[in-house]
């Protein structure tokens, strides 16, 4: 009866992970090239775990012995990535032929991925935190090198490969050194210790562990990897890359500093603050020089992630709740915005191949209208201009931080928020003030075109009813409160026995 | 003259916080092959290895070791994965200097 519990709780990995296993098989002894009809299959897989995700029972549980959690937060960021992915599912197609890389290994290996982001999300304890992070890594390594032919794509998952084990070793020294000071791996049994600060060799392991985490995130100064694989890796892994990781690695970011340290608030706090100051201003900064729309967004992302930092930080106290929402209202907006804005650059084609340059959009707002449209969309999203999304996920963030009292914090954010609003209003000057090339961009391919006009109709339309997601969202922040940091470890030595 | 002989719980702990730096070290100060990035990595596995069962032994507690093994079957995967790709690099670049891996920057 336990193991049926058990099984009903993990049934979004099992679908995933039997799945992908069935689809490779199709895919190693099928007859044809059947990598598109496996693509299709991989999406209809993660919509099928996402909707079996949503419906699972409300209450928070936990499965094989404490080793996974699931509650309303968990079950929120699983079924966000698993969309996430499937989106980019969607958007590889056009290019995946056009470039002929299309292998069926691909959807495979994101499916895997997927899995792993979903253990990440669950997990209870630190076991499982490090098999979700590297069976999520491993499959990342090999699909940013998945154009085996280019240097740019295999030197892009070399360099991911190096940072990604370094990150891993470090994470997985901060994890022995928590183990062996406390004497347990469960989060719940760490958080019951009431550790505030004061053990040094916790200290240490808890550094260890949020460096480890802070490079999945890619928050400075661990971000060096991100520039680098974002330009290389193939554009639709590059889409990949950008969203569904950000999402499970923040979720289970979230998760291990404030389960596991509740009362260390004090410790971590700092580090966050500085993570995402220095997020921040790098990503306004180091992005106004660039020319590769690529680079661009890698840089972009870093600031993002700062600004989602800065919710982190303000989860303290009596506002922590506050805190939370703000994190997952931003992270929700940033992927959307993401998703749309490389449907976008993957529309970036001339008649001789993709082009990835920030000049080959000028005057894109004559030849292409309605792509140009989207883009300048999510530009100003992504400054946060209002009324658009973006903006909204900005004010969440900063309201938490100034109820937090942090307002150094919230005012450099602003200011840099500024800084970088320059490089996202140049794409839109260039698209709508220059002169078109001779070179005309071919029109959007339906798929992509829809992506971009959906993800833009959601980024204009969200603050006249913002009201659903803001509920959805804050019932997940009192799920992941709720459990974690008054230790609500009573209901798992219930179902443990 | 009397010395403690016996190895203590610090003494594991001091070698494989050796074993890590000098792993960490490895892969920054390199200047040569991506090979040794490899070993170096493998280094900080094995050295977080030994902590887990130090720890595991002196606390009386299984789960470091299990702990233990799960990280060796993953640096086993690790190490494959990294070779591969490395293999596909080298078929497209003709070399494996840490130098040369710098076609993007910026």
């Amino acid at each position: 009866m336990m193991l049926q519990l058990d099984i009903m709780t993990i049934l979004p990995e099992l679908i995933l992970f039997f799945g992908a296993m069935g689809l490779l098989m199709v895919g190693v002894f099928g007859s044809s090239d059947l990598s598109r009809p496996i693509s299709w299959g991989s999406v209809f897989l993660l919509l099928v775990a996402a909707i079996v995700v949503l419906f699972q029972p409300a209450e928070a549980r936990f499965a094989f012995n404490g080793a996974l959690l699931m509650n309303d937060f968990t079950a929120l960021m699983k079924a966000l990535t698993f969309l996430a992915v499937a989106a980019s599912l969607v958007l590889a197609h056009d290019f995946m032929h056009q470039e002929k890389i299309e292998r069926f290994e691909y959807p495979v290996l994101v499916l895997l991925a997927s899995c792993g982001m979903s253990i990440m999300i669950s997990a209870n304890d630190l076991i499982a935190v490090y098999m979700g992070l590297e069976l999520q890594s491993l499959a990342l390594y090999v699909v940013a090198s998945i154009n085996r032919d280019s240097v740019r794509s295999t030197e892009a998952g070399l360099k991911y490969f190096v940072l990604g084990a370094l990150s891993s070793g470090m994470l997985l020294y901060g994890v022995s050194l928590i183990y062996g000071f406390s004497g347990t791996v469960n989060f719940q049994e760490l958080a019951s210790l009431g550790f505030t600060g004061n053990d040094i060799g916790l200290i240490f392991g808890m550094v260890f562990l949020m460096a480890g985490l802070a490079f999945k995130i890619s928050a400075v100064p661990f971000h060096m990897w991100t520039p680098d694989v974002y330009e290389g890796a193939p554009t639709p892994v590059t889409a990949f890359l950008a969203v569904a990781p950000k999402l499970a690695a923040m979720a289970l970011f979230m998760r291990a500093v404030i389960t596991i340290f509740p009362q260390a608030q004090d410790a971590w706090q700092q580090i966050i603050i500085f993570m995402s100051l220095a997020s921040m201003v790098l990503g306004s900064l180091a992005a106004i020089g660039q020319q590769s729309i690529k680079r661009l967004m890698a840089y972009s992302s870093i600031g993002h992630i700062g600004f989602a930092l800065v919710g982190f930080a303000a989860i303290a106290g009596e506002n922590s709740a506050e805190g939370v929402s703000g994190v997952i209202i931003y992270i929700i907006i940033y992927s959307v915005m993401t998703i749309g804005t490389f449907a976008c650059i993957l529309s970036m084609r001339r008649s001789q191949g993709m082009v990835e340059q920030i000049d080959d959009l000028s005057g894109l707002s004559q030849t292409r209208p309605f792509m140009a449209f989207c883009l300048a969309v999510f530009m100003f999203s992504m400054a946060g201009i209002p009324p658009l999304a973006g903006f909204f996920g900005k004010f969440y963030v900063f309201r938490a931080a100034i109820n937090a009292e942090l307002y150094t914090l919230a005012v450099l954010g602003v200011l840099t928020s500024v800084i970088g609003a320059y490089y996202y209003l140049r794409i839109v000057k260039i698209m709508y003030l220059d002169a078109p090339d001779d070179e005309v961009n071919l029109p959007m391919p339906r798929n992509l075109g829809l992506l971009a006009g959906a993800s833009a109709f959601l980024m204009i339309l969200f603050f006249i009813y913002p009201k659903p997601l803001v509920s959805v969202v804050d019932n997940a922040g009192d799920a992941f409160l709720e459990i974690d940091v008054q230790p609500g470890y009573v209901h798992y030595q219930d179902t443990a026995k | 003259m009397e010395f403690n002989t016996a190895i203590g719980l610090g003494n594991y702990l001091t070698l494989a916080a050796i074993l890590f730096t000098i792993g960490i070290f490895g892969i920054f100060l390199n200047r040569k092959n991506i090979i040794i990035i490899l070993m170096s990595i493998e280094l900080m596995l094995l050295a977080v290895n030994i902590n887990l069962v130090a720890f595991s032994s002196f606390l009386g507690d299984i789960v470091g070791q299990v702990f233990a093994l799960l990280v060796l079957t993953v640096a086993a995967g690790e190490a494959a994965i990294g070779l591969a790709i490395l293999v596909v690099y080298f078929r497209n670049r003709g070399g494996i200097e840490v130098e040369d891996v710098s076609h993007m920057k910026g």
